[in-house]
């Protein structure tokens, strides 16, 4: 329709020409009707667009809306007890969310723990020793890592990292904290293989490409200047990082850590394979435990009454209470340092 | 001279421990790859495209999940696609600088990451639980709610490389802002935009979480959008926590061809969007 639409602007700016001597009025009837439908089409296509962006607004409107209706039932038959009960069961309907809730933020600090110090190494290898050749392939294969869908890495976690660590890292984790008071209680019990820390390990390897690229990005709005005033004192290359380019970045690098902890929090099929699937709250990270993601995608279809179903939609709820307020911190970190390098 | 060996050791240690940090993580991608394939080519038959999803102990393929997914996906994206491009065109063009943009941007990112699995919820309580029963529309739903944040993340980003002076120049004929769009800001951007959709693709078509209570599963072949529909994560979800061998392996061969057409896609889109640059 627009092809017809501009091709007859043309014509009619042609014959204009032509006509313009012999009869203004005419041709000047018709530029106004043409400009009429245009200016029509253009506020039409105006408010087309700002409908949509409203409509992004509402999703995430009808997301909160629809999760506070949804879990209305359980926040009246439990009220804030739910925060502070650590049982579930679904015989006698009496649901707390401690064991998930506990189960999430533990198993998203051990990802934290792990993927932060390596996602750093690693944007520091790409943007300052790697071979140029390299550089390009390397960030595509890290970032290659962030596309795979989360399902495969649960089934990979199941099938081929818990019975890694099951029958060679654990037994050894067990035996070497055996008589440390402190580590012993968090690598206590039997190596099951499934468990918060085989969770925490798949979580850290799938929020590391975040992490990675973002640190990456971030250390790529270091002005030269200040790394190569560094350098001319007789910095090392370490030294540059440590002292210059991480204090000139730290708010994106806090930015881009938190985005990757939201994504932990959230992360659903890959823990939900590798977990257990066990409500309670356990000291020892080699025990069997749940989150709320998990506990969320094993129960719902299988939840029997109202009260179930709406006490898995109240964790639903929790989780993007939390996932909000992390990613929004997120955002607003990383919009200061967009600024910084704009400006 | 002992404190300058010393930095000269404190960086050595540093950088040893970047590169092995590298290799460490690109070690991750090999033995992930190296397992899906190693596990999944063994079950890699004709039958797997040409059959149905089997009940435990007999033999049977894919077919109704991988059709599932594929009519899922494309509603989804055909959905989420126009959707998210006038929001980013909104937020680029008519209303770059307006407070609306300001939220909009900062709502947008947020659902970007925001867990699939809530929006499965949502989509459950405004739809399956109005409706009174799993469907695969509920389930095209959810991955379109997914689609949008990404669409309009990457319109807007690229329809703000298109330069002013293309803009002006548009202006400058007459053109009204919806012409200038249409005609000249579109196609400046394009590759941009589908290297975006491409994204959205790969990411909706691994998404598991949204459809476990969305459009649930199905044994059998269904062309029904109003029924439960099967889709390649759920049953990958489902055969792999099963005990039954078969079941399990029909897991990892899934798991091979949602992996290879996610990768497939990216890094088209990864292609694409370089190629673009260059231009």
């Amino acid at each position: 329709m627009n092809v017809g639409f501009n091709r007859q602007t043309r014509d009619d700016s042609v014959s204009d020409l032509a006509i313009v001597a012999a009869q203004p009025r005419a041709a000047e009837v018709e530029r106004g009707k043409v400009l009429r439908r245009m200016a029509l089409f253009d506020f039409f296509f105006h408010n087309l667009t700002r409908s949509a962006a409203i409509l992004v607004l509402l999703i995430l409107g009808g997301v909160i809306f629809s999760l506070i209706y949804g879990s209305l039932p359980a926040i009246r038959a439990f009220g804030l007890g739910f925060l502070t009960t650590e049982s579930w069961n679904p015989v006698t309907e009496k649901f707390g969310a401690v064991a998930p809730i506990y189960g999430t933020l533990v198993t998203s600090a051990i990802a934290m723990l792990i993927a932060v110090p390596l996602g750093l190494g690693i944007a520091i290898f790409l943007t300052e020793l790697c071979p140029h050749a390299l550089r390009r392939p390397i960030g595509v294969a890290i970032e290659l890592l962030a596309g795979i869908p989360s399902i495969i890495y649960g089934i990979w976690g199941l099938f081929v990292l818990a019975p890694f660590l099951q029958q060679h890292v654990q037994p050894a984790l067990i035996s070497l904290t055996g008589d440390i008071p402190v580590l012993s209680s968090l690598f206590a019990g039997p190596p099951y293989g499934i468990g918060m820390l085989t969770a925490g390990f798949i979580l850290a390897i799938m929020v590391l490409p975040f992490i990675t690229s973002i640190s990456r990005d971030v250390f790529d709005t270091v002005p030269p200047v200040l790394k190569e005033a560094a350098s001319g004192v007789g910095c090392t290359t370490w030294e540059v990082m440590r002292y210059v380019v991480i204090p000139y970045t730290r708010v994106g690098v806090i930015g881009g850590v938190m985005l990757g902890l939201g994504r932990a929090l959230g992360e659903t099929m890959a823990v939900t394979f590798v977990i257990g699937n066990a409500h309670r709250v356990s000291a020892s990270l080699l025990a069997p435990g749940t989150t709320i993601s998990a506990t969320i995608a094993n129960e719902f279809t299988e939840a029997v009454g109202d009260v179930y179903t709406s006490a898995l939609i109240e964790l639903g709820l929790i989780l993007f209470v939390i996932t909000f307020f992390v990613l929004a911190a997120a955002r607003f970190m990383l919009m200061r340092i967009e600024q910084k390098s704009g400006a | 001279m002992s404190l300058y060996s010393h930095r000269r050791r404190v960086d050595a240690v540093a950088k040893a421990l970047c590169w092995t940090g590298t290799l460490f993580g690109l070690s991750w991608l090999v033995l992930i790859l190296g397992a899906l394939i190693y596990e999944g080519a063994r079950g890699l038959t004709p039958a797997v495209f040409t059959e149905m999803t089997p009940p435990p102990g007999s033999s049977g393929g894919l077919l109704n999940a991988i059709a599932g997914s594929l009519v899922m996906t494309a509603i989804g994206v055909v959905v989420g696609t126009p959707l998210g491009m006038l929001a980013g065109t909104y937020m680029a063009e008519y209303g770059r600088y307006s407070k609306l943009s300001t939220v909009v941007r900062f709502i947008n990112d947020i659902l970007l990451s925001a867990p699939s699995i809530v929006i499965g919820l949502f989509v459950y309580t405004v739809v399956v639980a109005r409706v009174g029963h799993f469907s695969g529309v509920a389930g095209a739903i959810a991955l379109a709610v997914l689609v949008v944040p990404v669409v309009v993340r990457t319109t807007e980003d690229m329809l703000l490389l298109v330069p002013g002076p293309l803009r002006e120049a548009a202006a400058a004929l007459g053109l009204p802002r919806s012409h200038m769009l249409l005609r000249v800001a579109y196609r400046a951007a394009k590759s941009g935009i589908i290297t975006g959709v491409l994204l959205a693709v790969a990411r909706v078509s691994g998404e598991t979480a949204p459809l476990l209570f969305t459009s649930l599963n199905n044994q059998f072949w269904s062309t029904d959008l109003n029924a439960p529909l099967s889709s390649l994560p759920v049953v990958i979800f489902q055969f792999a926590l099963s005990p039954y061998k078969d079941w399990q392996q029909l897991a990892w061969t899934g798991a091979l061809l949602v992996t290879i057409a996610v990768l497939l896609l990216s890094i088209s889109a990864r292609a694409l969007s370089s190629r673009g640059n260059y231009k």
